[in-house]
């Protein structure tokens, strides 16, 4: 189909953009890539009155030092995090992650900032943010807040930011020294949203777990922390019989439904098998053992 | 119907100035407002590729990008490539294989294998698989494509390693 009609503004700031989205009063919507606003669009699921469009808006790209770790600008493509070398030196995991993230004309085109505001639990990106404790810059009217990852994502295709606030950038805070990583997906064909997923890291000191992080993709709401699967590697050595209690835990913490690509059993089995080849993995990794 | 805005771009070479709707989809802009019709319209989603043309250099969904967006971009769509009588070596080496039959998916595929060959090495079958698995061909089981992608990307090589010191 075609989409409806809509006013557009091509937002020449951040303040602009702001301004235009209070002005408008919950019936404009933002486009950055557009590569999940447009489908809904020609779906007609969506009728805003006026679209803002963030990408004539200079300096909202690009990855940048930011407090130890790095900050990414909202409308950094997915193309440029897919080949930031930057990003492959210090979150290899988000690298790993974004070979999974749809196909070329599509990476060329969707921005970091639209893939979180659209909230897919299915999606790589939000469940990166989850992962990798990221703060989430918005501004609004009154200025600007941070929003931890784990307080941003609300719902499926929700998030807590207001009506008249946008997505300027996401800070992820560095990882420890020497963290071991993972990203485990499974789809049906390459390019297609998961209908499973594993993001983990691992840090050891002598051998023993000083911090480890599950996220799981796709069996949620949102993308979820499995946190009693953390507690229970906490202070580890490495041991199969432990790895299988963790990859036990995941598999409880995950709140599947049934759908049209897999049911709920078979989604909580795979995040199951995909959280043990992640925890093995990143445990190599995290001891050095080649990758 | 909503106001038309006044966009300026240049496709496949050629400056040209048009008013249109801003829920115009490029695809629709190529085909309804230039005659450009190379560019096909499948599924108005984007996934299944038809209509992939190139903005700025770069592979994108027509589908998925509105004309209004596009103010000062340059779009380059199949029309860009050779003419029947004189094909270009990419859309040559998709005859020579069989890549094609009933041809709708055939502009897409050849865009997406230029933003391929610019960015990957295409070394292996596997790496041509994932680079065209976002166009979706319904005639020919893509053997005869990843044939034609080969070939070219094997060419490719060959000229770069002759012309480097």
């Amino acid at each position: 189909m075609k989409p409806p009609a809509f006013e557009y503004v091509a937002a020449g700031s951040v303040e602009e953009a702001v301004s235009l989205l209070a002005q408008h009063d919950g019936e404009a919507k933002v486009i950055a890539g557009g590569q999940s606003l447009v489908p809904m669009l020609n779906f007609r699921l969506l009728a805003p009155a006026v679209l803002v469009d963030l990408n004539r808006i200079p300096g909202l790209d690009g990855v940048t030092e930011h407090d130890g770790g790095l900050r990414i600008g909202a409308l950094t493509r997915h193309r440029t995090l897919e080949t930031s070398d930057v990003i492959k030196a210090r979150f290899p995991v988000l690298n790993a992650a974004m070979q999974f993230v749809a196909h070329l004309a599509i990476r060329n085109r969707g921005t970091i900032g639209g893939s979180l505001c659209h909230a897919d639990p299915a999606a790589e990106l939000p469940t990166m943010a989850v992962l990798l404790d990221a703060e989430i810059e918005a501004a609004g009217p009154d200025g600007e807040r941070v929003i931890a990852a784990r307080d941003f994502f609300e719902s499926a295709l929700a998030t807590t930011l207001e009506e008249d606030e946008i997505v300027t950038g996401v800070r992820l805070p560095a990882l420890p020294a020497q963290a071991g990583w993972a990203f485990e997906e499974f789809a049906r064909r390459s390019g297609d949203f998961g209908i499973a997923g594993v993001g983990a890291t691992i840090a050891l000191q002598d051998d023993i777990v000083a911090e480890a992080r599950v996220a799981l993709l796709g069996v949620g709401q949102t993308p979820l922390r499995a946190s009693a699967a953390e507690k229970a590697l906490q202070g580890q050595r490495h041991d199969a019989e432990l790895i299988a209690a963790a990859a036990e835990a995941a598999r409880e913490a995950a709140e599947p439904e049934d759908d049209l690509h897999g049911s709920a059993d078979y989604r909580r089995h795979l995040v199951g098998v995909l959280t043990r080849r992640a925890l093995e993995a990143a445990w190599r990794r995290a001891s050095g053992e080649a990758s | 119907m909503s106001d038309t805005l006044r966009i300026a771009l240049t496709v496949n070479g050629v400056p040209c100035e048009k008013d249109v709707e801003p829920r115009m989809l490029l695809a629709d802009f190529l085909r309804e407002t230039l005659g450009l019709t190379g560019t096909h319209i499948g599924c108005e989603q984007g996934v299944c590729g038809a209509c992939t043309v190139l903005l700025n250099g770069d592979s994108v969904r027509s589908c998925l990008t509105f004309a209004v967006q596009l103010d000062g971009a340059e779009i380059e769509t199949v029309e860009s490539l050779g003419s029947v009588e004189d094909l270009d070596p990419l859309q040559q080496a998709y005859r020579e294989h069989g890549a094609l039959q009933c041809g709708f998916c055939t502009p897409g595929m050849l865009i997406t294998t230029i933003d391929l060959l610019q960015k990957y090495p295409l070394a292996s079958d596997e790496e041509i698989r994932e680079g065209l698995s976002g166009n979706l061909c319904r005639c020919t089981g893509y053997e005869h494509i990843v044939d034609a992608v080969r070939a070219v990307a094997k060419a490719q090589a060959e000229r770069d390693k002759g012309s480097s010191p």
